[in-house]
């Protein structure tokens, strides 16, 4: 028989709730405002690593549920809204595990004037407003990309030979890699197996100053070698939020969308329709602004005890 | 030749790894927000017992070990080879000392055990949970001893050594549970 009962202990649901007066407080406090942006989308992520769902419109096209709210938020930015938070559930194909599932509880906000370290630090404060009464947390880790990597890889991400950072990527894992995998493929690999999981252990742990082929939407900084303005940040080993001082140039943008699509058609992915709206939006201007997207559900378990993503959400993928 | 894709990874499946067959214990798929998906698989080595980490890109294939576990009844010891019997087709399996391992101080003849096999070979050999075996060798017990909190070492018709109560005499019948070498009770002729 198909398990009915909730994933999740209703005494977890309520101090949910409990938290989730608290998010609202945080924003209300720094006058942020809550937007709710479409679910069904006529563009989609064209990140190589995100799979979006598609869905069969009943009077025929395609629509795409969104992996997260960045673009159409990106769009009431440059409309004029002002600082602007959301929480919603995003969809991502394939994602399930401990950490995982295909839908999930993503809060994403932007703030005017913020540059990436600003941003990272409102992030720490935020987690830390939070698990107050929940659990003690060490005073937060602040390290860069390529320090995380000499410490816990033995290996610099900036100046190894891609050779290099090959070989060290080979011995941690269990068989050799397709030609086609990339520098960064195999830094996310080394990444994950060795350096985040010695991240955040009691505290959070914020990583900076990405190599620039890993900016996803952040801007460039200039120098030798230039470096992406983008950070992340760790609890325990596991990655809670990801965010950008965001790039704001439309040329560039296109650019990257159309460098995405092309790895996506060398890799036989699904080929999506980038989101002309942005880069519209992009164009009209976007004002300087620092953006971050946080899982919810992963905080939430990581500050109540939860061993995975189902103790926190009242049915998982198994029983949705 | 069979394989399995690591999305069809779970626990208990047997995989060939460095050419020797393995069983994966846990399986967690992991993911970076921005990044390439891959499995982190805790794998034991069904030859050596010994468990390791390692990481399997998302979407890779891995040979299928040619796995197989049997009940099969313990026929008797050579003085080398412990003998074993499949009671389906009656096929004999002779294993060796290094593949019974630690199972040969429960085997007794006739019992039926678990035994794995990897391309028709002995791998590994698992006595059953529960046995019922004589006691060939204990001390009276000493009422009023309670320095040993009334326990006392018995040696069975198998060679094990089982901490029993006071009260038990050789020659009875136990029944020990072999995962943990603990006495249960007492069993019946």
């Amino acid at each position: 028989m198909q398990e009915w009962r909730p994933s999740a202990a209703l005494s977890t649901l309520r101090e949910r709730v409990r938290l989730l007066v608290r998010l609202r407080d945080f924003f209300d406090q720094r006058d942020v405002l809550e937007v709710s942006t479409p679910v069904l989308s006529a563009a989609a992520a064209t990140d190589p690593a995100l799979d979006s769902l598609a869905v069969e419109m009943g009077g025929g096209g395609q629509r795409w549920l969104h992996t997260s709210p960045e673009f159409p938020m990106k769009r009431l930015l440059a409309a004029g809204s002002g600082d602007i938070w959301q929480l919603c559930t995003v969809f991502r194909d394939g994602e399930r595990g401990r950490w995982h599932n295909p839908e999930f509880s993503l809060l994403e906000w932007y703030r005017l004037g913020l540059d990436e370290y600003q941003m990272a630090a409102e992030v720490v404060t935020l987690i830390e407003m939070l698990a107050e009464g929940y659990r003690e947390l060490a005073p937060a880790q602040y390290l860069t990309y390529r320090e995380a990597f000499v410490c816990h890889a033995g290996l610099d991400p900036l100046a190894a030979s891609d050779d290099e950072v090959a070989e060290a990527a080979m011995r941690v894992v269990a068989t050799g890699g397709p030609g086609r995998w990339q520098r960064s493929d195999w830094l996310d690999l080394l990444g994950g197996a060795v350096v985040y999981p010695a991240l955040g252990r009691g505290h959070l742990a914020v990583l900076t100053d990405y190599p620039a082929d890993q900016a996803a939407l952040a801007r460039i900084k200039p120098g030798n070698p230039p470096l992406a303005a983008r950070f992340e940040v760790f609890l325990d080993g596991v990655e809670l939020a990801n965010g950008f001082h965001e790039l704001t140039d439309a040329q560039e943008q296109r650019r990257r969308f159309e460098a995405d699509l092309a790895c996506r058609r060398q890799a036989g992915k699904a080929i999506v329709a980038q989101d002309e709206c942005l880069l519209s939006a992009l164009e009209y201007g976007l004002p300087d602004c620092a953006g971050v997207a946080l899982g919810l559900d992963r905080l939430l378990a990581l500050l109540l005890g939860c061993d995975s993503l189902a103790g926190v959400m009242a049915f998982d993928f198994t029983r949705a | 030749m069979a394989s399995y894709s690591t999305n069809e990874f779970r626990g208990g499946l047997k995989i060939m790894l460095d050419g020797d067959p393995c069983a994966i214990v846990e399986n967690e798929f992991v993911k970076p927000g921005k990044g390439q998906a891959f499995n982190r698989v805790k794998i034991r080595n069904l030859k050596t017992g010994r468990v390791i980490e390692r990481t399997f890109k998302s979407g890779e294939s891995v040979e299928a070990a040619d796995v197989l576990e049997l009940e099969m009844q313990y026929l008797y010891n050579d003085g080398e080879q412990w003998h074993f019997m499949r009671p389906d087709d009656f096929e004999q399996y002779a294993a060796s000392a290094a593949v019974v391992g630690d199972a040969a101080k429960w085997l007794k003849e006739q019992d039926t055990c678990l035994m794995t096999l990897w391309d028709d070979a002995p791998l590994s050999v698992e006595p059953p949970a529960h046995v019922t075996l004589r006691v060939t060798q204990t001390d009276p017990g000493v009422r009023g001893d309670t320095s040993s909190g009334g326990a006392k070492p018995a040696t069975m018709e198998t060679g094990a050594v089982v901490r029993v109560p006071l009260f038990i005499e050789e020659g009875e019948l136990l029944k020990v549970d072999t995962r943990t070498g603990e006495y249960i009770s007492r069993a019946k002729e």
